[in-house]
């Protein structure tokens, strides 16, 4: 078998009769028992490249194998391989969450039993043994997700796929499926997960991966991408836009990259946090430019498009790389 | 976990054991989601009490009394509505994900519909024997015997199933389970109401009763009658049956090809 979990070469996906292109030929290796990331905004074609590997949906082009299966010819035994969960935490709303992993259990075709005693067991490591009973309507957010992520481990797979875990999820609850995950992946699991919160992906991943239109922009260690796009956000607001522009002209040099202007507000994407920020007051006062603010911050994920591509993530309301979920009217993303 | 070459014994029984799996599931919400436990049960008593003491009076039905007239009409159109909860609850079940879901499962791919249609045959069983019940407390004493009153409630359910296969694809056409409702009113509307169930054809329009004698329902509904109240009812049980036939074959590869489109 060879040394990765998921293999994929040039995996292209069109939908509406390739009028809408969601993956324009995504290639990727993924090492067993670590995690893997897929960063990308939404739009960008991590659901699709999910659901491809998952085998829900057949890619237009490209091949891939998943624990050593061909997804599309041999489909049943990747599903027998590998467990599926996400923001969407598709559980039975009627059944209680016992019922929910035993559910899975079976239809995994796992001997009754064997089926009862696992979904105990996974209750309990989930923290739901005292909501096991009642019925999954009930539950909060995060409860949903951890059931539902109970239930795609009930046949112990090899290979876990998370479509943005955390997403919509308060702080609190996503730190709880954080340390899941890594004990999850300290026991030996592969996971896949894909996410629109660097500092998720700084978290959880080692390999990582960033989708922009159903292509890969960058791809490396967390660390790589880190020192690739400077460490530290510098944001200065300005008084006025004409001061912005001024002010951004008079520092430019505090950063090998291009400042972003927005209005009043110019940010800098920095090596070294504090020292440029004092290197950038010290100038602006000299020139008599007044800032009427400050802030250093971690790079979002808009600082990591805008400094990979040029332009924003911007939020893709009407995402047409995933028209199912959107015909399918389910939740919007919080 | 199991091996990759599977025998086409064993794919048969996980597919037996993957669709009870799914009708258990679906049984279970039915039981526990008060709406679908009205709408099943509820209802039809309401049709009973309706026609029995409202309406009943004024229709007349040579050769039966009323309730002898209606209570079986009553039971074919109750489990065509049983075969409309196919329609919604698979329409639920796409909206909210779940069959994108199950579709990463190594389980059986016709489970899914196969699950829904069952439990839902399931549930026709169970309003067969309630509204049986009320209708004896209404004063419903079938003339026929219980062998071919038997019949008569496997003919229903037979037809009902393969009704069922049509209505699982509106449920898997419609964007959601309000619209699939919405979708298959219109033609419930018409077979159950311009048909035998509730009165005789004959007291319709000559130019409706061409449309209300023939169509399934009012054949379904003919033979019935006659089987529970042991009377002649002409091929009625065998055009039902022709009519069940034609539904599945039919609609049973068009909701199938929908759910491989879909899901």
């Amino acid at each position: 078998m060879s040394d990765f979990a998921v293999e994929a070469l040039n995996i292209t996906r069109s939908f509406k009769d390739g009028e809408v292109k969601a993956l324009g030929g995504v290639s990727l290796q993924v090492p067993r028992g670590e995690v893997f990331g897929l960063l990308g905004p939404n739009g960008s074609g991590k659901t699709t490249m999910v659901r491809i590997l998952s085998t829900i949906l057949k890619p237009t082009s490209g091949s891939a194998t998943v624990n050593g299966f061909d997804v599309v010819k041999q489909a049943d035994a990747v599903r027998r391989s590998i467990g599926l969960a996400g923001q969407y935490a598709t559980v039975d709303e009627n059944l209680t969450g016992f019922e929910n992993i035993r559910m899975v259990g079976l239809l995994n075709h796992i001997d009754k039993s064997v089926a009862s005693k696992r979904s105990h067991e996974l209750l309990e490591q989930f923290g739901l043994t005292d909501a096991g009973s009642r019925i999954a309507k009930t539950y909060s957010g995060g409860m949903r997700r951890r059931l539902d992520l109970a239930a795609a481990l009930v046949a112990r797979p090899p290979l876990l796929f998370l479509d943005e875990p955390t997403t919509g999820l308060d702080p609190q609850s996503r730190q709880d499926l954080w340390s899941i995950i890594e004990t999850l992946v300290e026991g030996g699991t592969t996971v896949l997960l894909t996410t629109q919160y660097l500092e998720e992906a700084d978290r959880l991943a080692k390999q990582l991966v960033v989708l922009d239109h159903g292509q890969i922009i960058a791809q490396g260690t967390s660390q790589e991408l880190k020192t690739q796009l400077g460490n530290t956000v510098l944001s200065l607001t300005f008084a006025s836009t004409d001061d912005a522009r001024r002010g951004a002209e008079l520092v430019r040099d505090i950063s090998d990259k291009p400042a972003n202007i927005e209005g009043t507000v110019v940010d800098f994407t920095v090596a070294r946090g504090p020292a440029s920020a004092a290197d950038a007051l010290r100038r602006l006062d000299a020139a008599g430019i007044t800032i009427a603010g400050l802030a250093l911050r971690e790079p979002s994920l808009d600082d990591v498009f805008l400094n990979l591509t040029g332009h924003k993530a911007e939020e893709v309301t009407e995402s047409p790389a995933e028209p199912a979920k959107k015909q399918r009217g389910r939740k919007a993303k919080a | 976990m199991s091996t990759s070459t599977i025998s086409k014994k064993s794919r048969l029984r996980w597919s037996i054991s993957d669709t009870l799996t799914i009708a258990k599931r679906d049984l279970i919400a039915l039981v526990r989601i008060p709406t679908t436990l009205v709408f099943a049960i509820i209802q039809p008593i309401m049709f009973v009490v309706l026609f029995r003491y409202v309406f009943g009076g004024a229709i007349k039905t040579p050769g039966n009394s009323y309730v002898n007239f209606l209570i079986p009409g009553i039971l074919v159109q109750t489990t065509i509505f049983g075969a409309v909860g196919t329609a919604i609850g698979l329409a639920e079940d796409l909206q909210k994900g779940l069959i994108e879901r199950f579709r990463a499962l190594p389980m059986a791919r016709m489970a899914v519909m196969g699950g829904r249609t069952v439990a839902d045959l399931a549930r026709n069983l169970m309003v067969i024997v309630v509204i049986t019940i009320v209708g004896f407390l209404v004063g419903f004493r079938p003339t026929g015997s219980f062998v071919s009153y038997i019949q008569a409630c496997l003919l229903m359910l037979l037809f009902a199933y393969c009704l069922s296969w049509g209505f699982a694809f509106i449920g898997l056409a419609a964007p959601n389970s309000e619209a699939a409702q919405a979708m298959t009113f219109p033609l419930i509307f018409p077979l159950t109401f311009a048909s035998s169930i509730f009165v005789p054809v004959l007291s319709m329009p000559s130019w409706l009763q061409v449309f209300a004698r023939n169509q399934p329902v009012s054949q379904a509904a003919e033979a019935v009658r006659g089987l529970m109240n042991g009377q002649p009812h002409g091929n009625s049980t065998w055009v039902t049956l022709i009519y069940a036939v034609i539904a599945l074959g039919l609609l049973g590869p068009i909701a199938t090809a929908k759910y491989k489109k879909v899901a």
